[in-house]
């Protein structure tokens, strides 16, 4: 991949022109093809390099990648130990110096430089006519390499290993100041005689055409394809859109290309269990699906802690997704129903500012007391504050918790006037009611009169109020009878409490106003 | 601070710990533990930052943190801690607890002892089981204290097959970390902003005192106990807030400290109120003036309350509501003896400053987790590295 990387580079971002192009490609080409330094590492490791067996095959792979100094080296060594070719190494030796390149801080023309070179390909290739090296057969072959003489690359194919180091070397040694439009004429040349027909393209060979094609989208395409997943090709084409090098196609997906993949491979990311993390930063990039997307993803990441969940939330927060918050606390907050946790739920549901939720774990808690006579998680709900307003319901459960403090603490009238304004302040459900005014009664009963006459009119009101309410039951069975039995007893008991505390009442404030 | 190291290590990073060195020996922190969430396969490591006979020019060691031996842990890491010099404590998203123990002449960890259904909803007898993350562990050789999601506090022995004790719903919310006060007892803090304190030599199952915030019931994550006045607490909040309480007095914090603030909204403009989660909090264990946090936005922040600092610019913010703290920590302090106030409990703008200073170089994602000991400290982020300076007070 750091192969097709490189050359991308190379040819479309950096547009090298048609000298500084084979440089670069040189380059590429020795980043890429390694096994030269190991070589040159155990030849010149053993104590006489020259006798090595792999000796000539060192030599010739620095040839063919064009580092001449290091393959003038190496036949020096020869030159020492065997004098007989003394004379022919120094002589290659010499071609390989005068070989014209073009440097980086050189003042060359292009044409200069190819005046120049064509002069030096004609001394090598005189050497060869007078027949200079016929003595020493690699050192034949070696210059027939440096006169780019196709046959005798085309032996070294097992030293080339490829045919794009194939056609670097043809073009070093023979077109050296090769336009890039002409690229691909030589690419596709050098693919056939490379393959010879053996065997056909493999997808990296047509990717890197396409690339010598210039033709990004086509390498886009076969990327795509050839590559088992979206990180290269995003990344490259989020590259190449930076340089302004992608005509905008309409596409269905995304506005052009780069979002198109980029939205492919961040959803890649959201499936896996752990680099949803990352996934979240290519979304926002997208301009304009993005957000789209990361709004879909990022409900559906599974959520088994609630450390977890509070990154995924602090992710929805950050970029105000007001929606997926509520959301997320509300399956969380279900969640916790499910399992009893009533604190837990009514913390997610006053995060996400979820009014009916909290209504609805109100009911369970209420629910609950009504099971149980008495409440469960009290260091709940005796330390709501500010979060009390959110819903009436778990406003009446604050207030109504109040109430029993009161009682507990033996401030009746506080309690009794707390217990009035819940049942008159509509914000009590029906339902609970009759429980209310069944608390009312100790109240009344007390020895000292607790609630004014105002107030016993309010309660006889509210008593008559519920009951004449009641709906007309069907048809009555045992356990029915039996509640409706209850239900008279306690609304009796409830009228005879009322009404002798309205009489106390009278009295006691009669006689107040009295002289 | 001098050079910190980090390594990536292709997993996310939710705990880590400092192996505690002997009492009275002079070495300094060389192995530390952690813990890895949210993968497939998730491990609890071991590593070790010690001799490796490089030496650089200073004489110091160089090169980075190496993997000494890990181990398979089923579930998240929630919590980790070290229960001695050879055992570990690892707390699982599955409610199990386990203690890990590391072989040092073969370099293996092995599962030692596990408690499998520490932490559930639903029990094991019932058809529905539905078992509950276990959120904070603390150790006190023999003994391990766990809390989860459940809101059930558990007490166990090493070596002993079932809870010692256990503490059914003892929070109708989920329980996010706990610490021992004195031994006998814990202090807990929940997802409502409460901080509750348990005496297991009492029977019942309710807490001897709470105490909290009034206002908004902001959750708290992490709380630690200053090491040598057990009655300081420090807690990191949901948003951002760090909070210092004294338990002996009174129901509220003493000072609140704000310090992990709101960032910019990506795509406009304003600024956005957005929740930095501190996950931990840690009082130095020998420089009790330095406190350590660290938070969902990827910082690592290093409280330095000591006085001797001769220049320091105020970089002290403190939270909106604070004035009426303020003036409530100073009347409250009236009857303290001077010597007895830490540098925490007295804060005043005018006199005490607090120095912040930031260690990450970059901000990257969460930081999850964070240890000190002596001149050493590690921690873990979700950008699966792992850094370590072995140079905290240079």
């Amino acid at each position: 991949m750091e192969l097709i990387w490189n050359l991308c580079e190379i040819l479309f971002i950096e547009v090298a022109p048609a000298g500084p192009l084979l440089l670069h490609l040189l380059d590429w080409v020795r980043l890429h093809v390694c096994e030269v330094d190991s070589l040159s590492a155990d030849v010149l490791g053993s104590e006489n390099p020259s006798k090595h067996e792999s000796f000539w095959n060192l030599v010739t792979i620095l040839v063919l990648q064009g580092r001449l100094d290091e393959a003038r080296q190496m036949l020096s060594k020869e030159a020492d130990t065997s004098p007989t070719s003394a004379g022919m190494c120094r002589t290659l030796g010499d071609l390989m110096r005068t070989m014209p390149i073009l440097s980086p801080g050189n003042t060359q023309t292009l044409t200069e430089l190819e005046l120049k070179w064509q002069h030096w390909h004609e001394e090598c290739e005189r050497h060869l006519q007078d027949g200079t090296f016929t003595s020493s057969p690699h050192l034949e072959t070696l210059c027939k390499i440096m006169l780019g003489d196709e046959a005798a690359l085309l032996e070294q194919k097992e030293l080339l290993n490829n045919w794009y180091h194939f056609l670097v070397t043809r073009l070093l040694y023979s077109h050296p100041t090769v336009k890039p439009m002409d690229l691909h004429l030589y690419a596709q040349s050098s693919l056939d005689l490379f393959l010879g027909g053996e065997s056909s393209p493999e997808p990296l060979d047509n990717i890197l055409m396409a690339a010598f094609e210039f033709d990004i989208h086509q390498v886009i395409k076969e990327c795509s394809i050839a590559l088992s997943n979206w990180w290269f090709v995003a990344h490259l084409t989020d590259l190449l859109d930076h340089c302004k090098l992608l005509q905008s196609h309409n596409l269905y997906f995304g506005s052009n290309m780069r979002e198109f993949l980029l939205l492919e491979y961040a959803s890649g990311l959201f499936a896996h269990h752990s680099l949803w993390q990352l996934g979240v930063d290519y979304f926002d990039y997208c301009p304009e699906l993005g957000r789209v997307s990361l709004e879909l993803h990022i409900e559906r990441i599974p959520l088994n802690t609630e450390q977890k969940a509070l990154k995924v939330l602090r992710i929805c927060e950050q970029r105000q997704m007001t929606e997926q918050v509520r959301s997320i606390c509300k399956i969380l907050a279900m969640k916790a129903v499910r399992n009893n946790r009533l604190g837990s739920a009514l913390s997610w549901s006053i995060r996400a500012k979820d009014a009916a939720f909290a209504t609805l774990v109100s009911d369970r808690f209420l629910m609950d007391y009504c099971d149980r006579g008495c409440f469960s998680d009290l260091d709940l709900i005796d330390n709501l504050g500010p979060a009390m307003m959110l819903s009436d319901r778990l406003t009446f459960l604050g207030k109504y918790r109040e109430f029993h403090r009161l009682y507990g603490e033996k401030r009746f009238v506080d309690a009794a006037s707390l217990l009035l304004s819940l049942m008159t302040s509509q914000i009590a459900p029906r339902s609970f009611w009759m429980t209310l005014l069944t608390d009312a009664l100790p109240l009344l009963e007390q020895k000292q009169v607790i609630f004014s006459a105002e107030q016993t009119y309010e309660l006889m009101r509210c008593l008559e109020d519920l009951t004449a309410g009641r709906p007309v039951r069907g048809e009555p069975d045992a356990q029915r009878l039996q509640d409706d039995d209850i239900e008279t007893t306690k609304v009796e008991m409830l009228r005879l409490a009322l009404a002798r505390n309205l009489a106390r009442a009278i009295i006691r404030e009669g006689s107040l106003e009295g002289s | 601070m001098g050079e910190i190291y980090a390594k990536f290590v292709s997993q996310k990073i939710s705990k880590t710990r400092w192996r505690p060195v002997p009492p009275g020996s002079l070495q300094t922190a060389e192995t530390f533990a952690t813990g890895s969430w949210d993968n497939e396969e998730n491990y609890v490591s071991l590593w070790s930052i010690g001799d490796f006979g490089n030496l650089d020019s200073d004489g110091g060691f160089e090169g980075d943190h190496q993997l000494l031996c890990d181990i398979r842990h089923h579930g998240d890491v929630m919590d980790l801690q070290f229960f001695d010099q050879e055992r570990i404590v690892a707390a699982s998203s599955t409610g199990c607890v386990t203690i890990f123990l590391h072989h040092p002449n073969n370099q293996t960890l092995s599962v030692n002892q596990q408690w499998t259904t520490a932490h559930y909803h639903t029990g094991p007898g019932s058809p529905s089981y539905s078992s509950a993350p276990c959120t904070g562990i603390v150790c006190d050789n023999p003994e391990i204290v766990t809390v989860g999601e459940d809101g059930r506090i558990n007490l166990f022995r090493a070596d002993h097959k079932e809870a010692v004790r256990t503490i059914n719903n003892a929070d109708s919310s989920t329980l996010h970390a706990v610490t021992f006060l004195r031994t006998p007892e814990i202090l807990t803090v929940n997802s409502i902003g409460q901080l509750k304190i348990w005496d297991f030599r009492q029977q019942g199952n309710e807490p001897s005192q709470i105490l909290s915030l009034t206002g908004d019931r902001v959750p708290l994550h992490c709380v630690d106990r200053h090491p040598s006045q057990q009655h300081v607490v420090a807690t990191g909040g949901q948003d951002g807030m760090l909070s210092i309480w004294d338990v002996r007095q009174g129901t509220m914090p003493v000072s609140l400290l704000k310090a992990h603030e709101a960032e910019t909204n990506l795509h406009r403009n304003k600024l956005l109120r957005s929740y930095l989660l501190v996950w931990e909090v840690h009082f130095h264990p020998s420089n009790p003036d330095h406190l350590f946090t660290c938070s969902e936005d990827g910082s690592l922040w290093h409280w330095d309350a000591s006085t001797d600092v001769p220049e320091k610019s105020s970089l002290f913010h403190q939270g909106g509501r604070t004035s009426t703290f303020l003036s409530h920590s100073i009347s409250n302090q009236a009857n303290v003896q001077q010597s007895l106030i830490s540098s925490w409990l007295s804060t005043d703008t005018t006199k005490d400053r607090i120095e912040i200073t930031s260690l990450l170089p970059s901000r990257t994602l969460s930081v999850n987790s964070l240890d000190v000991l002596g001149p050493c400290l590690v921690c873990g982020t979700d950008a699966e590295a792992i850094y370590v300076t072995r140079q905290l007070f240079v």
